[in-house]
């Protein structure tokens, strides 16, 4: 054994990761120049974050009608999405397994279902806001193309990872396409489909309290007009409300689970 | 012989109305939901046609319009969303340490920790934006730390967990060393998060890229201040291109970071 050997450390510097963290840094000084943002303006900023929960203080909850109003649609918004993108993704999901479905409708399905995930919800609401014009419909459309193309996807790979000898089991006693998909293969994935759909529409609710942002119905409008008014003491109470609405079906959600378990 | 014939039941009468009580209160609110929602019927009749009508003027897009306009707000985005991943960072790790049980003993800053990133996850990023456009004035700063506080709840909620479930054999042969926490740290606990973090900030970096292309609308900088431009002065054929812009970088994020996730875990 040579000498150097002997003499090798036992932490030796690492130098790809020094190059990453050298590098990461580089990039953050350039495009800290790039996109403007400066000490000064850091130090602005801060007086100014006073200033904002100075005014945000105590939070206004006078006009509680209109709150209700809003956060009762934003709601329904996300009830309605929810259960319509469930419906439309369990055929979806069904056409874009690669072991139940041939691969030219598996490739159209899953190019269509990325397609769906790619735009961001809020796009898509601006979108159908503008085609069908402002309110409910608009944000229930928006959210629907949502979650159609997150839970597809999700039940898509459950289903890839189904036992197959089951499947072959109810296909050995000659059973047609509906009873092997029935008695194969729903009972093996209605657990998991069942938790992505009370996941989705968790996301659903959190994202129907913004989609009223671009007119497309719920509190959204209300927070979004009441930032454009300065009316600060409103939005904490818009914000607050929000933020307890998501906790509370949290908590329901999570306790549906428990039960169904 | 009765007992013979008796039916095997998954599950008990009392879950079995549990179960059902539960479905009939999901379709209760389905049904309260679609009786008192709003919707206007002479706008969902003429849905289709209008979203034809819409599609029909996006076509063709204009892509003469991509340069120099919509390639530079397209910059800016890819910017506001890493350099917003990055800053998560300076902030998520801290909290993440000190909300790992195993790392942090003190109860009470556990739950601090955990209370910080809960409030940054149940605020969205473009309420986050919102509000720094509120302080920054509009912008790409306020677009950047929009993505930044956003990220914090997401990305140390996610090390933390990664810190938690870590050997603790590494950390205690390093502490019999004499070893400092700094290097406890370093040389115990990082080889073993290492994956985890990388996949997290790749994960959270792919995320970014989707959102921090629409918080132009509010004002925050990037493609979504094009978007809303074209939107707003009814240019159609643009606003099909800045969408296939955004279609294209989303689709190529997501597959450099599947490709970059199988070579780093």
């Amino acid at each position: 054994m040579s000498a150097g050997a002997l003499r090798r450390r036992a932490f030796p510097p690492n130098w790809g990761a020094r190059a990453t963290a050298l590098g990461l840094v580089a990039y953050a000084i350039y495009a800290l120049g790039q996109l403007d943002i400066t000490w000064a303006r850091l130090v602005i900023g801060l007086g100014e974050a006073g200033r904002f929960l100075a005014r945000m203080w105590p939070p206004n909850f006078s006009r509680a009608e209109l709150l209700i109003e809003g956060l009762l649609e934003s709601l329904q918004i996300a009830v309605i999405a929810s259960a319509l993108g469930i419906l439309l993704a369990l055929p979806l999901g069904l056409m874009a397994a690669r072991n139940l479905s041939p691969w030219p409708l598996v490739v159209a399905t899953r190019g269509f279902v990325a397609f769906c995930r790619s735009l961001h919800y809020v796009i898509v609401a601006i979108l159908f806001v503008k085609a069908i014009g402002f309110g409910a419909l608009a944000g229930v459309a928006a959210l629907t193309i949502a979650s159609m193309g997150f839970i597809a996807k999700l039940f898509a790979e459950a289903i890839e990872e189904i036992s197959m000898k089951q499947v072959e089991a109810i296909r050995a006693t000659g059973a047609g396409f509906g009873a092997v998909l029935i008695y194969g293969v729903l009972p093996q994935v209605a657990s998991r489909f069942i938790g992505f759909s009370l996941y989705q529409l968790d996301s659903n609710l959190r994202n129907s309290t913004l989609v009223g942002i671009v007119g497309a119905g719920g509190i959204g409008g209300t927070l979004f007009a009441a930032f454009k008014r300065f009316d600060y003491d409103f939005v904490a109470a818009i914000l607050l409300s929000i933020i307890a609405l998501i906790f509370i079906a949290e908590l329901i959600s999570g306790w549906i689970r428990a039960l169904l378990r | 012989m009765n007992a013979l014939m008796r039916e095997w039941q998954r599950f008990t009468p009392l879950e079995r109305f549990t179960r059902w009580a539960v479905y009939f209160s999901l379709v209760l609110a389905l049904v309260w939901a679609v009786r008192d929602v709003e919707i206007i019927p002479e706008f969902l009749i003429d849905a289709p046609e209008q979203m034809l009508d819409l599609l029909a003027r996006m076509w063709p897009p204009d892509l003469g319009h991509y340069h120099p306009a919509v390639h530079h707000a397209l910059v800016e985005t890819l910017h506001i969303a890493s350099l917003g991943t990055l800053f998560s960072f300076i902030f998520a790790v801290p909290l993440a340490l000190l909300a790992a049980r195993n790392i942090c003993p003190y109860r009470g800053l556990n739950a601090f920790a955990q209370l910080l990133l809960v409030t940054s996850r149940s605020v969205n990023s473009l309420v986050w934006a919102l509000i720094f456009v509120a302080i920054f004035g509009p912008g790409a700063a306020a677009g950047t730390f929009a993505i930044a506080f956003r990220s914090i709840g997401f990305v140390g909620k996610l090390l933390a967990e990664a810190l938690e479930e870590i050997s603790p054999g590494p950390l205690e042969a390093l502490n019999a060393t004499g070893a400092p926490a700094s290097h406890v740290l370093l040389k115990g606990a990082w080889p073993q998060i290492a994956p985890a973090f990388w996949g997290v900030a790749l994960f959270r970096w792919d995320i970014n890229i989707r959102e921090s292309a629409v918080l132009g609308l509010v004002g925050a900088g990037g493609i979504g201040v094009v978007l809303d431009d074209a939107i707003n002065f009814f240019q159609w054929d643009r606003v099909a291109t800045i969408l296939l812009a955004i279609l294209i970088v989303v689709i190529l994020a997501e597959v450099i970071v599947t490709r970059l996730r199988a070579k780093l875990i």
